[in-house]
């Protein structure tokens, strides 16, 4: 158990290394320049500006150099030269071209947004998508069934954007049904910070949600056709027990597995959710990162928080597997 | 085991069988039409004593049984006639009502250990399930009857075993898991379907034994169903013969086995392996199990038969026989056949292949 953590700690940071080397790559070998964007925002750029910034940047110094002062950057205090210089603390994940200020900071101030985004969304997927799934499952061939697998598969079939632009424009701007959405943090006004993200959890909720109870519904429908459910009846165990416990202790494990990667993209920033919705969030850090010209620092940031995301994710889900099936050893 | 009148004794006195099922006929509507999986079938089982209940795959041995635990979809499953357990009527029978009987008073065995054991829970965790769903216990009372179950199944160290999972367990011990689960509330039947089938020999006898020293133990009634006749041989007191979903023989063990009146029982005798190789001639049956969508008219056999010929009229066609005593056959055994003197049929035709021995012997 610990050797398989460990191992896949290493995969890990393999897997890091070779996602920030790609990202500096594509950065360094595409055709952005920065030092141009910065050079015209300090009046008349002649190409001498340019030159002289662009080498104080370090950008002359090779894909190599700058990928080395970035790593370095993580474990010791570096100091950062755009047009002026910047010192950024470690772990110091760079400068933002755009604001100047130091990204390890801004994620740490926009990240709470997105994660409680992702935790009462991820939580909606499972409390709404699962229970509807269980009894679609039980009541196969009804109306109820029938009428959830349709509005399942139409929901599904709506754009995301679309739903939640519609859901935001009715419900909370014409009719104020919801209050306005907006991310208060928790630990100044809890009752606001429920409020504000109320719809947008809801949202996300009713839009997951659908898959998790496509699955879930087939997943118990496999579970409850098995011998041992009719042993379970055959010794007189009650219909809910049989469905909430026996079933659906086999159904939930591969739903696990997809909630695991799910939830991983939730943390990793809603990027529709947070720009509909106006929450400050990192989805909506990384899409303002991409105008041009890309503030590269940020990117590689939420790039790399992404990469982490889905590696513990699929960790999680690794172990937890060997909790949920007996029958897996993990070695 | 509340009601006044079904106590043991009570019914002993009134007469009235344990089990008794009634006409029952099973069928389920598919696309394709109504399949009828059982048709009028009627035993009756006392306790204590054990029915073996033969026949190929689809001749509706299990379908039957699974009847008596209510354990059909009621949805898909479209049951008639009576089964009636303890002077109780079980078709129509509330579901809370049926779950109560279930696992407490008749019990089930299934085939399959592996895939009848759920595989996420430890086996005392089912078998503690299984007996505080029918007993108000506390969790360690429970766990104590587990252990106990356990051991008196031959399972090696029952107290830590206990905690086992069914994938830690041989396939041998798995149904002993089972066997003791079954009978974690004493039940007055048994139903154990095809219990060694998915087991090898020398387990196979392990586990009849045991479940033959249990039921002396506890008195309980058991249904064998099987395809194995040495199954039946050693184990059942009395025998039905299924095929096509009815009942073609039904009577006392030793008579059926050793005086078999309808060609199918025939069949299946001779299709049996003769491992001491007296005999090396294997017969099997010809042709297929029959349709239960469109079954053959008259008696469901008459496809397979080969003694059709000896029948005048073409009844065997047009027909279906009655299950009933034949002119020559004793009280004690019913066969459904238009074959006027199966007996001598058997005796020239058939006894020569199926039990050399027994018939070379004298001469």
């Amino acid at each position: 158990m610990f050797g398989f953590i460990l191992r896949r700690l290493i995969a890990a940071v393999v897997v890091l290394i070779l996602t920030s080397f790609l990202t500096f790559t594509l950065f360094y070998k595409g055709p952005t320049n920065p030092a141009a964007a910065l050079c015209q925002e300090r009046g008349r750029c002649t190409a001498e500006k340019q030159e002289a910034l662009e080498t104080s940047m370090g950008f002359n110094d090779g894909l190599m150099t700058n990928y080395g002062r970035f790593v370095g950057g993580l474990f010791k205090d570096r100091t950062i030269s755009q047009g002026a210089t910047y010192t950024c603390d470690a772990p110091c994940l760079g400068i933002s071209f755009r604001t100047k200020t130091e990204v390890s900071k801004d994620l740490l101030t926009y990240y709470p947004a997105t994660l409680s985004l992702a935790i009462g969304g991820g939580l909606l997927y499972l409390l709404i998508g699962v229970p509807l799934g269980v009894l679609a499952a039980r009541f196969r061939g009804t109306v109820f069934d029938k009428v959830l697998v349709g509005g399942a598969l139409v929901i599904g079939s709506i754009p995301y954007y679309v739903f939640a632009l519609t859901a935001w424009i009715f419900l909370t701007l014409q009719t104020s049904i919801f209050p306005t959405t907006q991310y208060v943090p928790i630990t100044e006004d809890p009752t606001q910070w429920f409020l504000g993200l109320l719809l947008p959890w809801l949202i996300l909720g009713i839009t997951g949600a659908p898959t998790y109870a496509r699955y879930a519904r087939g997943q118990m429908l496999e579970a409850m056709g098995e011998d041992y459910i009719r042993s379970g009846k055959a010794k007189g165990l009650t219909q809910r027990k049989l469905l909430f416990k026996h079933s659906l202790r086999v159904a939930i494990v591969p739903i696990v597995t997809i909630f695991g990667l799910d939830f991983a993209a939730l943390l990793s920033g809603t990027i529709f959710t947070e720009s509909i919705f106006g929450i400050n969030g990192i989805g909506q850090w990384t899409l303002t990162s991409l105008r041009a010209p890309t503030d590269f620092p940020i990117l590689t940031a939420t790039i790399l928080i992404f990469a982490v995301f889905v590696i513990l994710g699929n960790l999680v889900v690794d172990l937890l597997y060997a909790v949920l099936d007996p029958r897996v050893r993990l070695t | 085991m509340t009601a006044t009148d079904t106590t043991p004794e009570a019914r002993k006195a009134s007469g009235t069988p344990l089990l008794e099922v009634k006409d029952l006929t099973v069928r389920f509507p598919t696309y394709d039409g109504l399949v009828q999986a059982v048709s009028d079938l009627s035993y009756t089982v006392e306790a204590g004593t054990t029915l073996g209940i033969v026949g190929e795959s689809g001749s509706g041995k299990s379908v039957s049984s699974m009847a008596v635990l209510g354990l059909h979809d009621t949805r898909s499953a479209q049951i008639s006639g009576s089964i009636k357990f303890n002077g109780q009527e079980i078709i129509g029978m509330s579901e809370n009502d049926m779950r109560k009987l279930r696992g407490n008073e008749v019990a089930m065995v299934f085939q399959d250990p592996l895939t009848a054991l759920h595989p996420f829970y430890s086996i005392g965790k089912q078998i503690i399930e299984g007996y505080r769903i029918h007993n108000n216990v506390s969790k360690k009372q429970a766990r104590a009857r587990a252990i106990e179950m356990l051991g008196l199944v031959g399972i090696p160290q029952p107290q830590t075993r206990v905690d086992d999972f069914p994938h830690q367990f041989s396939g041998g011990m798995r149904q002993r898991a089972m066997i003791a689960m079954s009978l974690v509330n004493n039940p007055d039947l048994i139903i154990c379907d095809e219990p060694t089938t998915a087991l090898d020999v020398t387990v196979q006898a392990q586990i009849l034994d045991l479940l033959q020293k249990l039921q002396r133990e506890f008195n309980s009634a058991i249904i064998m169903i099987t395809h194995d006749l040495g199954v039946i041989a050693e184990i059942a007191d009395e025998v039905l013969v299924m095929y096509g979903g009815r009942a073609v023989e039904y009577g006392v063990t030793r008579e059926v086995l050793t005086r078999p009146e309808m060609p199918y029982t025939w069949g299946l005798l001779s299709s049996v392996p003769d491992v001491a190789g007296i005999s090396d001639v294997l017969v099997p049956i010809p042709g297929t199990p029959p349709s239960l969508l469109n079954p053959p008219t008259g008696c469901s056999f008459h496809p397979r038969c080969t003694f059709v010929s000896q029948v005048p009229d073409n009844l065997c066609v047009t027909t279906l026989p009655v299950l009933e005593r034949s002119s020559t056959g004793s009280s004690e055994h019913l066969s459904r056949c238009h074959l006027r003197d199966p007996a001598a049929i058997y005796e020239t035709e058939i006894a020569p292949i199926v039990a050399p021995d027994r018939t070379e012997s004298p001469a």
